[in-house]
């Protein structure tokens, strides 16, 4: 018999009931909770008079909506200026103060956007399930544990039974393999991935980044990775356990305690694919041709190495593909055979679940070191992702590097990841953007995204366009 | 759940790839607590020549006259037909929400995004998955005769169309059973609730660090 996979270990650890139709009930470790997703949820429980299963299995705080000045963020939820926002914020208060969920409020160090909060603790453990009201859950499978998104229905049927209805994915692995070159990062490698295999192409897998370019990664460059599996129509992405792995969970705060740590670091070794396992689908990139990504359109597929040139419809076959290309060129307000190093910016966003973590951070303030953002730029604005991350880079001097070089050092959310506060483009405006998503209107109406990697949005921040990072960190800035 | 046995309706054609959970309700209005009244802004930024956001009267909104759900034919329309990886994007159960606040009963595109699918099916919404060739050729007959509706049954797993012609689609025996018998399936995993408990204990002894 062939060995089992990682997702196929984690699968059948956790399978509590397998029906004959194919569906089974799997037992769920872990729920993250935000305030967009839940309140339907919790309403849900009151309303048929459930309570939930088991109230440590939950952690809960508010992200989306919170605003990032320090003004506002100054007077707690009473700062929240959008009655809307407000409310659902509150709603998530009341709800865990009512249940008995544990929460880390607005103005709690340890509040941030829950992807990063959830590794920060330690709360989200190798050989978990996890799962959270939010797509980019598969987040956690950097940890080799088994996480994804799920819909308010579900959120509300873990709450009260702990555990989910679901089927068995396929498994695909994504091999990236050799070196990646200077100022070429883990953002870059998941975006080349998702050009490679388009939106859709892992729907219905679990993938599996595998490969000595991806064991080279740091835990903040696999949570990066993993983020964006979702982009690439996979619910879940996954990484094998390794020393890295272990030594990121010692001693965070949820991390077993000293007289369990031994036996859960042995139980945690074993959650690698087996040798001979065998995948459904398997990819392989070369990490030494992967040059810094850019993406053009309005789906994260729609991206070209920073050396390229915008797309021309006309020399597309596939009708679909030729009609989706021509309508994102319109909307961003490019021209085919465009330049990407032409591309002009008017805001620039470091930040959201994907690119918020110490190390996001340290990329991007070593490009923006004793350098002016371009006049050009109305806004430049570092989200760190959770209060620790921020209290981090304020001790490592980072912030003093962002203000000097005329950023906007902000408090944690998810901020204009998706422009549920108030921080938005206006119609428009290009926006060099380290988050995940550049549909149309996603961070603000009419707003045009361009997804790429911490240390490209501060080089485009200070050159107020695209310019390829690995050339301009050795360059003196222009007059 | 709101059960799902037949349906027939009028169909309506989204001639478009990859459409994104933000596109089908955009952001500013998952601020409600609640679950209803999302139709009105179901493809709010398609649909509206405005910026929208929450509260507003939409009945006094300038509508978009290009946009194929504003033209009169597709008045009523609660079949929605689209192209492939619909759904993509967020987790948002807000989306099934509007397309059901709308009054979509049924999508039918060749192919979902999962998280989406699930959300779907959780409030009574049919998503039938077709090969390419099938969903362009209804495609075609949609945009070339006016009123085109199509039948829907779910116990024999096919859709008919007006000349007759029957289509047969594939849908897990589970999810099958719970929109046939509109079921709410806490209820049924309640009804498993020992079972539950005995992996949970079995679980705590062999990992209890992952229990507080
Ligand atoms: S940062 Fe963006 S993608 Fe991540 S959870 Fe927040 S809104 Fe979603």
């Amino acid at each position: 018999m062939a060995g089992q996979t990682l997702y196929d270990k984690l699968w059948s650890q956790h399978l509590v009931k397998e029906r004959d139709d194919g569906s089974a009930l799997i037992y769920i470790d872990r729920q993250l909770l935000h305030e967009v997703t839940s309140p339907q949820a919790f309403e849900g429980l009151r309303l048929a008079g459930r309570k939930p299963w088991r109230l440590d299995a939950n952690l809960a705080t508010p992200d989306h909506n919170v605003p990032t000045t320090v003004k506002e963020r100054a007077a707690g939820n009473a700062g929240i200026i959008d009655p809307v926002s407000l409310i659902q914020v509150q709603t998530l208060d009341d709800n865990c103060e009512s249940f008995g969920i544990e929460e880390f409020r607005i103005n709690d160090a340890r509040q941030g956007i829950v992807h990063v909060v959830g590794p920060e603790q330690g709360a989200t453990l190798p050989g978990m399930t996890v799962v959270c009201g939010d797509s980019h859950t598969a987040t956690h499978g950097a940890f080799a544990a088994l996480a994804h998104g799920i819909g308010t229905s579900e959120v509300e049927h873990v709450l009260a039974t702990q555990c989910l209805i679901a089927q068995k994915m396929k498994n695909m692995r994504v091999r990236v393999e050799g070196k990646l070159g200077l100022g070429v990062t883990a953002k870059d490698i998941v975006l080349a991935i998702i050009g490679r295999i388009g939106t859709a192409g892992g729907t219905g897998y679990a993938i599996e980044f595998a490969g000595s370019a991806i064991r080279d990664l740091s835990m903040e460059g696999r949570m990066t990775i993993c983020n964006m599996a979702i982009e690439a129509g996979a619910r879940v992405g996954l990484v094998g356990v390794d020393d890295n792995t272990i030594n990121y969970l010692r001693e965070r705060p949820y991390a077993p305690s000293a007289d369990h740590w031994d036996a859960a670091v042995d139980t945690w070794r074993s959650l690698v694919s087996d040798d001979d396992a065998v995948f459904d689908k398997e990819v392989v990139l070369d990490a030494a041709e992967i040059a810094p990504q850019v993406t053009w359109g309005t789906s994260p597929e729609m991206v070209a190495s920073v050396e390229d040139v915008v797309p021309d419809p006309t020399v597309i076959g596939d009708d679909t593909v030729k009609r989706g290309v021509t309508r994102a060129l319109e909307y961003m307000g490019l021209a085919p055979n465009q330049k990407i190093t032409d591309i002009r910016l008017d805001k620039v966003f470091i930040g959201s679940c994907t690119n918020s973590r110490i190390e996001d951070l340290r990329e991007a303030a070593k490009v923006a070191k004793g350098k002016k953002v371009a006049d050009s730029i109305k806004l430049a604005m570092v989200v760190p992702g959770s209060g620790l991350v921020k209290r981090q880079a304020e001790a490592e001097g980072l912030d003093k590097i962002f203000l000097e070089a005329g950023f906007e050092w902000r408090e944690p959310g998810c901020s204009m990841c998706l422009a549920m506060n108030a921080d938005k483009l206006g119609a428009g405006e290009h926006c060099a953007s380290t988050s995940n998503r550049n549909f149309e209107g996603r961070q603000g109406y009419g707003g045009r995204t361009h997804l790429v990697s911490p240390a490209m949005a501060a080089a485009a921040a200070i050159a107020g366009h695209f310019v390829d990072v690995r050339q301009f960190a050795q360059q003196p800035q222009e007059a | 759940m709101q059960q799902f046995t037949q349906h027939q309706g009028l169909v309506a054609p989204l001639d478009r790839a990859n459409v994104d959970t933000d596109l089908i309700i955009p952001k500013q209005f998952l601020k409600s607590i609640k679950r209803t009244g999302f139709g009105p802004n179901l493809f709010d930024e398609l649909r509206y020549l405005d910026e929208g956001y929450p509260g507003q009267d939409a009945s006094k909104r300038p509508l978009n006259p290009d946009f194929v759900l504003n033209q009169p034919r597709y008045q009523g329309a609660s079949v929605l037909l689209a192209r492939r990886n619909f759904g993509c994007g967020s987790s948002r159960e807000h989306a099934p929400w509007a397309l059901e606040d709308f009054g979509f009963r049924v999508v039918i595109a060749p192919s979902f995004a999962d998280i989406f699918y699930n959300n779907a099916f959780k409030n009574g919404i049919l998503l039938i998955a077709l090969d390419e060739a099938t969903v362009d050729r209804l495609f075609q007959e949609t945009e070339a005769t006016e009123g085109y509706r199509l039948e829907v049954d779910l116990e024999a797993q096919t859709v008919t169309t007006p000349s007759g012609e029957v289509i047969r689609f594939d849908i897990d025996g589970f999810r099958k059973h719970c929109l046939l018998n509109g079921l709410d399936d806490i209820g049924l995993t309640l009804q498993e609730e020992g079972a539950i408990r005995e992996f949970e204990q079995r679980h705590r002894q062999t990992q209890p660090w992952l229990f507080r």
